[in-house]
């Protein structure tokens, strides 16, 4: 039984007409790590508040068809449920820092506290979650005396604590350097790969392709292509609609005109396929 | 115009050193990238051009001006600033009144101020919202408010601190036009960015910032190749440059046309 299915979901958001999610259909599996692409205004952050339950509960406005989570389908879970099925990391770091705590340690034990847990199980959690995110230096800081990569990590490491079995990530490397980027990559595979369920919006698509088992393409709150990073990244489609290219799969199209790419070849995503394909394009295979 | 940075430290209040003697120059003009592990200092100094902090230690000057001797207000005529996150920067009720906000506030003439806010809203894709609220826009276009409120106020210097930061492919190419631009019109360009494939397309010079010094400072194409000096900030070089080195190639590429190029290159050489 998939652990996310969304059956049919529309949603307009209050006072608008065009719809932010149209007829949308989306199963994930335990397990699982989606990413999901496309231009801004595509609504893949609506989609991520509508598994975390932010729609309805928080955003108003009209959905229709079923949002069920862990086996319960949103409109009927309670609060509490939410919480501990899924955790959403904010697009804007700035937003989930709750304001309320001195040091970077309290604020990711936020989170427990408010989930009631024991005292004595939160200092090790915590150090748990400081240490995934490479943020155990900053314990003692303020969330606010942070660099903006710096609060992204915090972001994370406070959803992370509280171990949620559903994983929903908006932008979470945006504000990222590159090899912090690749690391919370790791992390999130990691942690699909013991069983937590996670969905990511994304646009580093070299790190989608890397990483990712599933690509959904969204464009105006439809699902445009779906399926394995290798095939839904070289999609010519996500070209005539904008989402753009990785320059590896760039370069090896280009390549191709010039019969510097091996004709029979599938354009690459990754660094490797792109050297692979490339040795042998040059004859160096 | 140019800058002077000469031996910086800045520590913030509470004792953290961000900055620890930075010397380098900008001259009129330039392209410049700087880039550098979250932490390594990059906003810290970019806010040192505008005067929003002054140095502890050392000096910067704005076309010959000391900037702890000028007020931020001065300093505006010369630079401009688009913040990270929009929401720190915007403040008015409609797109057009906050383009218009700062030429205005330099003094400059209706019709000037008026020619100015339209060539911005123009470079950044933003005609025809003119009377939306930018909380009301998403957060991209909140990232072109910012930058179409600082391109308004036409200062030979603009800083922008990441400005593709979660932005789509198109947006992108919305920024690398709008710095084309800037190009064609001589200003000074400085902008922070962790996305080196940007990078290495848009900018002549990089500097590479770790741990509050400069770790690397030059051409694009020679910075962005120093694959290990990078990786000690947590920088890793472009896609291109990555793939060009595992085959072995000789050039730096930073873009396709020029990755095409090197492999015609090889592939002449070999035969």
């Amino acid at each position: 039984m998939p652990i996310i299915n969304l059956q049919h979901v529309t949603y307009r958001y209050p006072m608008t007409e065009q719809p932010a999610l149209e007829d949308l259909s989306l199963q994930m599996d335990e397990g699982e790590f989606v990413a999901v692409i496309g231009p801004n205004g595509a609504g893949k952050s609506t989609l991520c508040y509508t598994i975390a339950g932010f729609i309805p509960y928080f955003f108003k406005g009209e959905l229709e068809g079923t949002v069920e989570v862990a086996g319960v389908e949103s409109r009927q879970a309670s609060l509490e449920q939410r919480v501990r099925s899924v955790g959403l990391v904010f697009q804007n770091p700035f937003n989930q820092i709750s304001g309320a705590k001195y040091t970077v340690f309290e604020e990711i034990a936020f989170g427990l506290e408010n989930l009631g847990v024991n005292r004595e199980e939160m200092p090790a959690r915590v150090e748990r979650a400081m240490a995934l995110t490479g943020i155990t230096d900053l314990a003692e800081r303020s969330p606010y005396a942070l660099s903006g990569g710096q609060q992204q990590r915090v972001a994370l490491a406070s959803i992370l604590v509280m171990e949620p079995r559903v994983l929903v990530l908006d932008e979470p490397t945006s504000q990222l350097d590159p090899v912090g980027t690749r690391e919370v990559f790791e992390v999130i595979r990691n942690l699909a790969q013991r069983g937590m369920t996670v969905l990511m919006v994304e646009h580093k698509l070299e790190w989608v392709a890397a990483f990712a088992d599933r690509v959904i393409a969204l464009e105006n709150g439809r699902i445009l292509a779906e399926g394995a990073p290798a095939e839904v990244l070289t999609d010519e489609r996500l070209l005539e609609h904008h989402f753009g290219f990785s320059r590896y799969t760039l370069a090896a199209r280009e390549a191709r005109k010039e019969a510097l790419w091996p004709p029979s070849r599938r354009l690459p995503v990754t660094l490797e396929e792109a050297e692979a394909g490339f040795r042998e394009g040059l004859g160096w295979s | 115009m140019n800058i002077e940075v000469e031996d910086l430290h800045f520590s913030y209040p509470g004792g953290v050193e961000a900055l620890c003697g930075i010397t380098l120059r900008v001259e009129s003009g330039e392209l410049v990238a700087m880039v550098g592990q979250n932490g390594s200092g990059k906003t810290t100094l970019v806010k040192h051009f505008n005067g929003l902090l002054k140095p502890s230690r050392g000096s910067v000057r704005v076309g010959g001006w000391d900037t702890r001797a000028v007020s931020v207000a001065r300093l505006a005529s010369r630079v401009g600033y688009v913040f990270q996150n929009p929401d720190d920067q915007l403040f008015c009720k409609t797109v057009i009144e906050e383009v218009s906000f700062g030429p205005r506030n330099l003094g400059y003439a209706p019709e000037k101020v008026e020619q100015l806010v339209r060539r911005a809203l123009v470079m950044t894709g933003l005609a025809g919202r003119e009377g939306a609220n930018p909380y009301d826009l998403s957060p991209t276009w909140r990232k072109m408010v910012a930058l179409a409120a600082v391109l308004s106020m036409d200062t030979p210097i603009v800083i922008f601190d990441e400005p593709t930061t979660g932005q789509d492919w198109q947006s992108v190419v919305r920024i690398a036009s709008v710095i084309a631009a800037l190009r064609e019109e001589g200003k000074t360009v400085i902008t922070i960015t962790h996305d080196m494939d940007f990078c290495a397309e848009n900018f002549a010079r990089v500097i590479a910032l770790g741990g509050g010094r400069v770790l690397l400072d030059g051409p694009a194409n020679k910075v962005l190749g120093e694959a290990e000096m990078l990786a000690q900030t947590n920088v890793e070089p472009p896609q291109l440059v990555r793939l060009a080195k595992r085959l072995g190639l000789a050039e730096t590429p930073l873009s396709i046309p020029a990755f095409v190029d090197a492999c015609r290159r090889a592939v002449r050489r070999d035969a």
